[in-house]
């Protein structure tokens, strides 16, 4: 295991980023955000960034091609991305276990190449919990906020930083840094037994039969005050839906992607009208997938990582703690 | 250039075949004038128009046309309006194909098969006619149902009336809504007509069609001692990527565009009725 003094955690900053570029959760306008490190950037004090590090990979625009159109003629122009190498520091464990999700849905087969490229470059450095809020759940999904995975597993005990490479990628980066060798202290892990969701159970939704809880009376109610705002799904750390737009730049029309929401109305909306048609449908949707759907296709495994975001952000309090508990109070 | 299955390619549009008042059959070759990909009947493909959007068809000519594919396209909405619109000539891109397909070789293979359709939902059907037309002998007896709200709005209507209706062990039953004048044909919906038709169960049905039109015929056909494995369907929603990442077309743990769109209707038993 390495070792790095914190007081002088700026110096490790600058010598990572003289290698790649890096970025680190920092306040930006008082949200913590994933930022490009520039000198004198300090690490954000709150435990986590308003938005995932989804963001590193699945950007919330991106362009995915261009084209030339003159008369009947069209031409398909590269869309020149450049994915350079990069290092992420601070990622939390939540976030660095929705990268395994989204693994699940971009690297499958045919494998999204712009995500596929942008994981492939990039040196995660994950940051280890002390300070959990009252909304984080990661426990409850089998994460240890103790051992957060990544390439690079870190962890701040007292006036240092720890640092242990778990892939080669993060031999590699550690082998270039100038970091002394130390052991990390047993930590006190007691306040994560006292957090107020850690016996949630978000696992035994595989228990029924899927079209139990589709037809659940619950429905109507939970979904009842919801906005539809979307905002859950932009804070998610697991949540890929996208959408594919052209824009006509008046010089060619570049093909983007962007984020999407199944909380929307137009999200299913044919020409001939849409499968979900009112929000009870919608919300529907976004639960039954992370509690049901994704879990029956990948062998248990819950789309949710416990973040707590949602908790934190959702206008009208709902989330995905009190439909799980809600749905789990009825016998089907 | 960068590689990615969103990336698409370019393609032309050599002929185009007005059908009814509402549909049109597009001719597709790709940029070296040949077919651009080989697929299974019920596959299905992206067309777009750079600025206008991009859409998911089916294919309607069969794998066994070496030439070139064609969709058959009703003309309600956005990339649609825009491609009636266009003259031969016109490039577009496409990519594909996805999808799983019709159990053609498999499931399909010396069965007696019954195929049912409304409107424009006899598009991927007519894939799958022609490869049987094609490879008769691997099949029984055909029967095709086949409705529109006139005779009009009859797809493929020459078609159906100079090759299909003209081949031994093929019968034909056309039926249109509403009496016209210059019809002496089946007055009446498609579900009724299959009831009175009333086929032997031990038959295979392959069907397509309007949601309302499944529904109503898939309970004639249980009225008639069909059971749901012996029915196959195709199903249409709203995609966007067509390679199971999106998310548009999630129905419970599948997504039509990659596990579908072609469902054997026991195993949509299990799903949510979100189609």
């Amino acid at each position: 295991m390495k070792k790095w003094e914190l007081s002088r955690l700026q110096e490790l900053f600058e010598a990572i980023a003289a290698q790649e570029p890096l970025y680190i959760p920092t306040d930006v306008s008082g949200q913590p955000t994933f930022a490009l490190w520039q000198p004198g950037m300090a690490l954000t004090r709150e435990l986590n960034t308003v938005r995932s590090a989804k963001d590193l990979f699945f950007p919330q625009v991106e362009e995915l091609v261009k084209f030339k159109v003159e008369g009947k003629k069209i031409q398909v122009l590269d869309p020149q991305v450049q994915i350079r190498d990069q290092v992420v520091f601070g990622v939390r464990a939540c976030d660095a276990r929705s990268f395994d999700i989204l693994d699940s849905v971009f690297l499958a087969e045919p494998a999204d190449t712009y995500y596929r490229d942008r994981r492939a470059h990039t040196t995660v450095m994950t940051l280890a919990c002390t300070h959990p809020e009252e909304s984080c759940f990661c426990t409850s999904l089998g994460i240890d906020p103790q051992a957060p995975g990544g390439d690079v597993s870190c962890w701040i005990e007292g006036e240092a930083l720890y640092l242990n490479a778990n892939t080669p990628k993060g031999q590699a980066l550690l082998s270039r840094l100038p970091l002394d060798e130390g052991e990390k202290p047993e930590a006190d892990r007691s306040v994560f037994d006292r957090l107020p969701l850690k016996d949630l159970d978000l696992t035994r939704f595989g228990e029924k039969k899927l079209l139990d809880w589709f037809h659940s009376p619950k429905w109507g109610e939970l979904s009842q005050s919801c906005l539809g705002c979307g905002t859950c799904t932009f804070v998610c750390p697991t949540c890929q839906c996208y959408d594919i737009r052209d824009f006509d730049t008046g010089h060619g029309v570049q093909r983007f992607r962007c984020w999407d929401s199944c909380m929307y109305s137009d999200f299913t909306m044919m020409a001939h009208g849409t499968n979900r048609p009112t929000q009870l449908e919608r919300f529907r949707q976004r639960f039954m997938h992370k509690l049901v759907y994704y879990p029956a296709d990948h062998g248990g495994q819950v789309g949710c990582v416990g973040c707590g975001r949602c908790l934190r952000k959702c206008p009208i309090s709902m989330n995905i703690v009190k439909v799980a508990r809600a749905l789990g109070e009825e016998e089907v | 250039m960068r590689t990615d299955p969103l990336i698409p390619m370019v393609a032309q549009v050599t002929h185009i075949r007005t059908d009814t008042p509402d549909v049109k059959t597009f001719r597709v070759v790709g940029p070296d004038g040949k077919k651009p990909f080989a697929h299974i009947p019920g596959q299905c493909a992206m067309l777009s128009m750079p600025g206008v959007g991009e859409a998911l068809f089916s294919i309607t000519s069969s794998p066994t046309n070496e030439e070139y594919l064609e969709f058959s396209i009703k003309k309600c909405g956005c990339v649609t309006s825009w491609i009636h619109a266009i003259e031969p000539g016109q490039q577009v891109t496409l990519r594909g194909p996805y999808g799983n397909g019709f159990p053609v070789d498999t499931d399909f293979a010396g069965k007696d098969l019954v195929f049912i359709a409304g409107g424009i939902g006899l598009a991927p059907l007519r894939s799958v006619i022609n490869y049987v037309r094609h490879y008769r002998d691997r099949y029984g007896a055909v029967d095709i149902v086949y409705g529109a709200r006139s005779k009009a709005d009859l797809v493929d209507y020459e078609e159906i009336l100079q090759e299909w209706c003209q081949e031994d062990g093929i019968r034909v039953h056309l039926t249109i809504d509403n009496a016209q004048p210059d019809w002496d044909g089946h007055v009446g919906f498609v579900p009724n007509y299959v009831k009175e038709l009333g086929f032997d169960t031990g038959k295979t049905v392959v069907m397509c069609g309007p949601p309302v039109m499944i529904k109503f015929t898939l309970a004639g056909l249980e009225e008639l001692g069909f059971r749901r494995d012996q029915v196959y369907t195709t199903f249409e929603l709203k995609m966007k990527c067509a390679l199971g990442k999106c998310g548009r077309c999630n129905i419970g743990d599948k997504y039509v565009c990659k596990d579908g769109p072609v469902f054997r209707l026991d195993q949509m038993t299990e799903l949510p009725d979100e189609y």
